[in-house]
């Protein structure tokens, strides 16, 4: 059994340790000085770990950029801890990114011309739940009263 | 039974039906920048070799538009696209090139084994200049025009069927 599974296991990683080959070398330079230290302030630190946390790496696209290894993200993180040294705000670094690569850049969802159905939506849909219910359960009473006074007229028959 | 009733199962099968759809799409992982169309944010870059001046935005103002190419000696597509931008020099482009996380030994390698297409070289360790121009990595190439506007956005390497059209994007950026 322990065999069978571990077989079927192998079949399943080996192809996604192939896959997983990055598609560009890697270059030789140290990483940028903010990439891997954090930052004396620990408040600051906790500032920049908070919206790095919601910031996307761009060669990785899936991970953030305070989870990714890759160069570029080791260079957005330094671009984050020195521009929140310099006394930028967190919500200013974030702009500051989505101006140069568009709301794809953020992991933080915002309201904007092509977003707001996602917001509106749930809202609608959620209204409309609370309308079945409630009709629902108002019809549920009635019947119930219905069956009770049918029940009774059946007994007194 | 009412017909209100298949509602919620059609919604279903819409949505299925639309994920079933996008995942047989071919995934698109090109990240556009949202520069184009904006000017050239200021920027001052060092040598990337010694025999070859820096760059900086100022390099772009004035004259004809010219090429901004990113790019990097360990990056593998660059060797592709170089014999293109020779090509594209033949032509009478200005190239200005950055070059990311590099070494300056390195860059000189380059240079020598694929032919230098450049006028100047600038030295980006942090890819500083990447961010700024919203580029997510080697080998990308802006066409500038002689105001300092960033026309045109070129991802990943140059092939041969790019060069007319960064040819006629360089013509188009002359007005």
């Amino acid at each position: 059994m322990r065999a069978l599974y571990s077989a079927l296991l192998a079949a399943v990683l080996a192809p996604m340790a192939l896959l997983s080959v990055p598609l560009t070398a890697q270059d030789s330079l140290p990483p940028a000085p903010y990439a891997y230290t954090q930052l004396e302030d620990p408040a600051l630190e906790a500032q920049a770990v908070e919206l790095m946390a919601t910031l996307r790496c761009l060669t990785c696209q899936s991970q953030n950029i305070h989870d990714s290894d890759a160069p570029m993200a080791g260079d957005m993180r330094h671009q984050v801890r020195s521009r929140l040294a310099a006394g930028e705000e967190p919500g200013a670094i974030r702009q500051w990114l989505i101006v140069r690569y568009g709301d794809y850049v953020s992991y933080q969802p915002e309201v904007s011309s092509t977003t707001w159905p996602l917001f509106l939506v749930p809202a609608i849909i959620f209204g409309f739940g609370f309308l079945l219910l409630f009709r629902r359960l108002g019809r549920k009473r009635s019947d119930g009263e219905d069956a009770k006074s049918a029940s009774t007229s059946e007994e007194s028959a | 039974m009412r017909w209100t009733l298949w509602i919620p199962l059609g919604l279903f099968v819409f949505f299925l039906g639309l994920a079933g759809y996008q995942l047989t799409q071919p995934k698109d992982d090109q990240i556009p920048s949202a520069m184009v169309e904006k000017a050239l944010p200021e920027f001052e870059l060092p040598a990337a070799v010694e025999t070859m001046p820096g760059a900086s935005r100022a390099d772009f103002i004035g004259g004809k538009p010219k090429l901004l190419n990113i790019w990097a000696s360990w990056c593998l597509p660059c060797i592709a696209e170089a014999k293109q931008l020779e090509v594209l020099e033949g032509q009478g482009v200005e190239i200005i090139g950055v070059a990311i996380r590099d070494k300056p030994e390195d860059v000189a390698i380059f240079l020598e084994r694929y032919g230098n297409p450049y006028t100047r070289i600038g030295k980006d360790d942090i890819s500083s200049l990447m961010l700024e121009i919203g580029a997510s990595g080697v080998p990308e190439t802006y066409v500038i025009d002689a105001e300092g506007v960033i026309r045109y956005q070129h991802i990943g390497d140059i092939r041969l069927e790019h060069i007319p059209l960064l040819l006629e994007e360089l013509k188009k950026a002359e007005t």
